[in-house]
C-alpha cells in the first residue's frame, strides 16, 4: 500500500511541477486536476471513503468553474526573466527546502510507524462514538456531535465566503440594476 | 449566456434529475453510509451548475435564482444555528446536544438530531457553491454589457 501512495504522490508532484511551468493556461489548470484527482486515490487507499467522496466531488467541480473562467480570459501566460532579486530569493528557497528536510528527515525516525499512532483520544472515539451518538457512521458522529463546534465553523466559512463574492463580483448595485 | 449542442442538452435532460436524486440520496444517508451533508451538497450544485452550463439562461432568470439561492443559503444557516441552540434548553443545557431519542442502529430514523443537521448543512453548502457560480456568470454579463 504505502509503495501505491508513493507512486501516486510522485504523479502529483509532476503534475503540480507541471502547472507552474506549463505555457497554456488550459492545461495548468487540467495539470492541477492530477494533483486533486491523486489525492482522491490516496483517500481511498488509506480507507477514507468520506473524504474521498467530497474531495472528487468539489474537485470536479472547482476544474469546471476554472476552465470556464480560462475560457473567456487570456490563455496565454506571460513569463518574466528572473532579475537579480528574483535570483536571490529562488537562492533563499531553495535553501530554506534543504534545511527543512534535513529536519524532517532527522525527526521521522522518531514518530510512530505509519497508520499505527496510539493517540489516547481516537480510540476512545472508535471505541465509543457508535454507542454514545447512535449513528452507523463514525464519522457522522465525531463530526456533527463530538466536533460540532468546527463543522459549524466550516458552514460561516462558506457563507462568509459567499458573502464576500457577492460584495465583490458587484459592479452595479441591485437597486439600480434592476 | 448561450446555451450548448442540441446533443449535450438532450443528455442533460436525462442526467441532471438522477444527479439531483442523487445528492439527496447522499445527504439524508448521511449517518448510515459514507457521505453526508457537504458531500451531498456539493452533488446537487453539480447538477443546477450542469443545468445552467447547458441551456444558458437570460440575465434576468440569473439575477432572480441568486436571490433565491442567497435567501435559501442564510435561511439554513440560521436554522443549523436555532437547532444548535435548541440543546441550550433541553434536557442537560449544552451547545450542540444531541438531544432527540437516538432510535435502533442503522434504521433511517436514528442517530437523534444528527441527520437534521446534515440535511440543513447540505442545503447551506449546495446553495453557497450555486451562487458562487452565478455570481461569476453574472459578473462576465455585466462586464460585456
Amino acid at each position: 500500500m504505502e509503495i501505491a501512495i508513493s507512486v501516486t504522490t510522485g504523479f502529483m508532484i509532476i503534475g503540480a511541477l507541471y502547472a507552474i511551468h506549463a505555457r497554456d493556461l488550459l492545461s495548468a489548470v487540467i495539470a492541477c486536476g492530477i494533483v486533486g484527482y491523486g489525492l482522491v486515490i490516496c483517500f481511498l487507499l488509506l480507507k477514507a471513503p468520506d473524504l474521498a467522496i467530497v474531495q472528487i466531488v468539489v474537485e470536479t467541480i472547482t476544474l469546471i468553474i476554472m476552465v470556464a473562467v480560462v475560457m473567456d480570459s487570456t490563455r496565454e501566460e506571460k513569463f518574466q526573466k528572473l532579475d537579480k532579486q528574483g535570483n536571490f530569493i529562488a537562492i533563499i528557497g531553495i535553501l530554506l527546502i534543504v534545511v527543512l528536510f534535513y529536519f524532517m528527515m532527522s525527526s521521522v525516525s522518531s514518530l510512530d510507524p505509519f497508520g499505527e499512532g496510539k493517540l489516547r483520544m481516537a480510540h476512545s472515539y472508535v471505541e465509543g462514538a457508535t454507542d454514545l451518538t447512535g449513528s452507523a457512521n463514525l464519522v457522522t458522529g465525531v463530526v456533527f456531535d463530538f466536533r460540532g463546534y468546527d463543522t459549524l465553523g466550516e458552514a460561516t466559512v462558506l457563507v462568509t465566503a459567499v458573502l464576500g463574492v457577492l460584495t465583490i463580483m458587484r459592479i452595479k448595485g441591485k437597486k439600480s440594476g434592476s | 449566456m448561450k446555451g450548448m449542442t442540441s446533443i449535450v442538452k438532450q443528455t442533460t435532460k436525462l442526467i441532471a434529475g438522477m444527479i439531483f436524486m442523487y445528492g439527496i440520496y447522499v445527504i439524508v444517508h448521511g449517518h448510515l453510509t459514507p457521505g453526508g451533508g457537504f458531500a451531498g451538497g456539493v452533488i446537487m450544485a453539480g447538477s443546477f451548475i450542469l443545468l445552467i452550463l447547458a441551456y444558458g439562461g437570460d440575465f434576468l432568470n440569473l439575477l432572480k435564482e441568486e436571490s433565491g439561492t442567497t435567501m435559501y443559503e442564510n435561511l439554513s444557516m440560521i436554522v443549523v444555528l436555532f437547532l444548535a441552540v435548541s440543546g441550550l434548553l433541553v434536557g442537560a443545557h449544552v451547545f450542540f446536544l444531541n438531544w432527540l431519542p437516538k432510535g435502533t442502529l442503522g434504521h433511517l430514523v436514528s442517530a437523534g438530531i444528527l441527520p437534521l443537521y446534515n440535511i440543513f448543512v447540505g442545503i447551506e453548502v449546495a446553495a453557497s457553491i450555486v451562487t458562487i457560480f452565478l455570481a461569476l456568470i453574472i459578473f462576465k454579463e455585466e462586464v460585456t454589457k
